[in-house]
């Protein structure tokens, strides 16, 4: 299915959210199942399947991260539950060294400062890989679309370690 | 496939008929049904004057009690008088265990599911349950004039699949069309919210008789979001009076209670409770197990007894918003639930951690009943256009068992629903042709820390080399928080055959069983009433069809008119009639005769959604 159809927008990486918002909420008046309590179980059921759908598909496009994997499903790359190592060594090396100082904030002695810290660094590492990745899916060639891919699977690890320092945050507030 | 009904805009899909809606509020102390007549919602009050009826019911020796006559005779028939039943809902046995001591009556282990042993027979929670939700639908009918259409009954956000689906089983052995099942926190926001008509982020803090609740709700231009929800399934005012009843324990040296004496304790615990909250001091006088007992407890220390439990429902909440993103002063109001937070602690500890004063102005103890009734009349079809969208979320996340007795989520807790999640299987042996999955709910990453909702088998899968089958499972949930799973091989395109065992709950049959074997249900009227059922369906989709032919006629061509319309004459004719599956087979024809006419309209009515939104732009 492509929900970028459903939505009538344009299947491009950048999106207007807001937009987005809008017309989620139009499609959601329309076919919540609210509407049909009191309609044959047939359209019940036609309504259920229906907002899930939309459901599903507001939730895919309004992560960065889920929309570029369905824009690149689209384009007949599927990496959505694909199990996969990276050989990028530098890479690895990176994600090594931020684990590392993860670990060590609550033996820090200014915890919040380092939560801050790491918070920072990985904010700056996202941002820098999602504007790759925008150019990249943009080009629409065979090569970048590859690399998108590539992109994708790097940013996972990073929003895997930003909820991971969330975790930490929370552990340390409580 | 289905045929929706879509009304234009200003425009019924139906001939305007008022219906007969109640919204119920099964709570785990009381109880209470409300309506909307002439445009207002209020409770209802039965013919003894009452809207507020104990969830109290008694088996006696010649006939079943509900409510305040069941409580009268509580002290002398302990064993036989069901108080907070809805703490049993959807649990089983062993579970249960721990709450045992302190119940007046002999739990029972029925098939792995608590029940309960009275003079009448094993009852289970769904039955105990069918009876006050009976008595409430007869109070509304006797004060509307007439069967009820259909009824909205409340739930706690926090509770699991087990406890909703029971809570549906019971209306059904009720004999209740549920329109919706709403969460009680989402019911009182219903009811302020449309009341005040005022914006922003909400936060529902209910701590009823059995539950505490913590909901954040955001309500912007008539959508009520639901943007998390928290709390304890087994926290509640009742807590607060075993604490008391702990406390005079200790005062009296009494350690081992009999039944009628722990009944005689907990009734001196909340007139206590309920005193405090207006007086600094409150005494008491009474006997148990012939000894004599009397002193006082003052505030101060009633608040050091229950200190520790409000504490825990400030720790629900900080979770709440964490899931939601926001911090508490993002909150713009509060609004209070349950005649627990009559306890000044409460409001003084919850107006600290918002820092604002929580909402009052309605009864707490009928707020929830309120905005069912609101959703209901809307539901049932009185009103021609939706004011509100309510987008609810699941509460607990739903998972999977994997290698190791570990969760895998598979849709996370406080995603919108209704939501359909797919996840993929395969074999892992060659030929195997069937696989177990366990669906688990909950947080936690071991599967023991989890609960577990149902087992699945699938059977039928082409035999296959090892890891050549593709098994998709979709699981799906839909608005009452309600989950079905279906499965699929997909290489082959065999649906394979799902075996559905609930861990906590009726099978489908079980209930039908149940019906059928109840005594105010004897054979005829069960058949009767599957009849009516038919019938209702027939005059749904008979009035569905028609408004979309009035519509879109202009969809199908000449051949497919005809043979819709003529299908549609002769299931309204068979309609007239007393065969039961002859009208089922009618509708069934109709359906497949509109399924492709059904998917056109739908497209249509996207294109029109959507169009409409970006008229609304310019």
């Amino acid at each position: 299915m492509n929900y970028f159809q459903l939505f009538d927008l344009p299947a491009t990486f950048e999106l207007d959210l807001t937009e987005l918002g809008s017309r989620y909420l139009a499609l959601q008046r329309q076919f919540h199942p609210d509407n049909f309590a009191a309609a044959s179980n047939r359209d019940r059921l036609m309504s259920v399947q229906q907002t899930a759908n939309i459901n599903d598909a507001y939730h895919s496009l309004k992560q960065p991260l889920l929309r570029a994997e369905h824009l690149l499903a689209l384009r007949g790359l599927k990496i959505s539950h694909e199990q996969r190592s990276f050989t990028d060594p530098v890479f690895l090396m990176q994600q090594m060294e931020l684990r590392e100082q993860l670990e060590d904030i609550s033996s820090s002695n200014d915890p919040d400062a380092a939560i801050m810290a790491v918070e920072q660094q990985l904010q700056q590492h996202r941002k820098g890989l999602l504007r790759q990745l925008a150019a990249a899916i943009a080009a629409n060639m065979p090569d970048q679309n590859q690399q998108a891919a590539e992109l994708v699977r790097k940013l996972k690890f990073f929003f895997k370690l930003q909820h991971e320092l969330e975790l930490i945050e929370q552990k340390i507030q409580d | 496939m289905a045929l929706l009904q879509i009304a234009e805009p200003g425009q019924s899909a139906a001939p305007h008929k008022h219906k007969l809606a109640a919204g119920i509020d099964l709570g785990t102390t009381n109880s209470l049904v409300a309506a909307v007549r002439s445009g207002q919602a209020s409770t209802l009050k039965n013919t003894a004057g009452i809207d507020m009826i104990p969830s109290v019911v008694r088996y006696g020796p010649d006939k079943t009690q509900v409510g305040h006559e069941a409580v009268a005779a509580a002290v002398a028939d302990a064993s036989n008088t069901i108080f907070s039943i809805k703490r049993l809902m959807g649990k089983g046995y062993t579970e249960t265990l721990p709450l045992a001591e302190l119940l007046s009556y002999q739990l029972v282990d029925q098939d792995g599911m608590a029940a309960v042993a009275t003079r009448e027979g094993v009852k289970n929670p769904v039955e105990i349950s069918a009876e006050i939700l009976a008595t409430l639908a007869d109070t509304a009918s006797q004060v509307l004039g007439g069967e009820l259409n259909g009824v909205v009954i409340t739930v706690p956000a926090y509770f699991d699949d087990a406890q909703r689906q029971a809570t549906k089983d019971a209306a059904k052995l009720a004999g209740l069309n549920v329109l919706r099942l709403l969460n009680e926190p989402t019911a009182a926001a219903l009811a302020y919210g449309l009341d005040s008509g005022q914006e922003g982020v909400i936060a529902v803090y209910d701590l009823g008789g059995g539950t505490f609740d913590i909901s954040i709700l955001r309500l912007k231009r008539g959508v009520f979001e639901v943007l998390a929800t928290g709390g304890d399934s087994a926290l509640g005012g009742d807590d607060f009076d075993q604490a008391i009843v702990g406390w005079l324990q200790q005062k009296s040296g009494q350690q081992q209670l009999s039944h009628s004496a722990r009944r005689q304790y907990l009734t001196v615990a909340r007139q206590l409770k309920e005193q405090l909250s207006a007086d600094t001091t409150a005494s008491y006088d009474f006997s148990a197990d012939q000894q004599q007992f009397s002193g006082s407890l003052s505030r101060a220390e009633f608040e050091q007894l229950c200190h520790a439990l409000v504490k825990k429902t400030l720790r629900s909440c900080r979770q709440a918003l964490r899931d939601a993103a926001i911090t508490p002063d993002d909150v713009a109001s509060v609004v209070m639930v349950g005649g627990s937070t009559r306890v000044p602690l409460v409001r003084e500890q919850v107006a600290q951690f918002f820092v604002t004063d929580p909402l009052t102005s309605i009864d707490p103890d009928k707020v929830v009943a309120i905005g069912a009734a609101i959703q209901a009349n809307v539901l049932v079809g009185n009103k021609a256009e939706h004011e509100t969208l309510l987008l609810d979320v699941i509460p607990l996340s739903l998972g999977l068992e994997t290698m190791g007795g570990l969760t895998e989520k598979i849709i996370p807790r406080n995603t919108v629903i209704p939501v359909a999640r797919a996840q993929e299987f395969t074999t892992f042996k060659d030929g195997q042709t069937a696989m177990a999955i366990h669906v688990l709910q909950g947080e936690r990453e071991l599967v023991e820390d989890c609960r577990s909702l149902a087992r699945f088998e699938l059977r039928g899968i082409p035999p296959m080399p090892a890891g050549g089958a593709h098994i998709r499972v979709t699981f799906q949930v839909d608005a009452d928080g309600l989950l079905s799973v279906s499965a699929e091989e997909k290489s082959s395109g065999v649906a394979a055959g799902i075996q559905v065992k609930p861990s906590y709950g009726l099978t489908d049959d079980q209930v039908a069983n149940m019906i059928s074997g109840s005594m105010q249900h004897a054979r005829q009227d069960m058949q009767r009433r599957l009849l009516r059922e038919q019938q209702v369906e027939a005059d749904r989709v008979l009035e569905a069809v028609g408004t979309a032919l009035n519509t879109d006629a202009n969809l199908l061509s000449e051949d497919e008119l005809t043979q819709i319309k003529r299908a549609l004459a002769s299931l309204a004719q068979v309609r007239q009639q007393e065969d039961t599956a002859a009208i089922k087979t009618a509708i069934e024809h109709t359906n497949i005769l509109t399924d492709d006419f059904a998917a056109l309209r739908m497209d249509k009515s996207i294109r029109l959604a959507l169009q409409g939104h970006k008229v609304d732009e310019v």
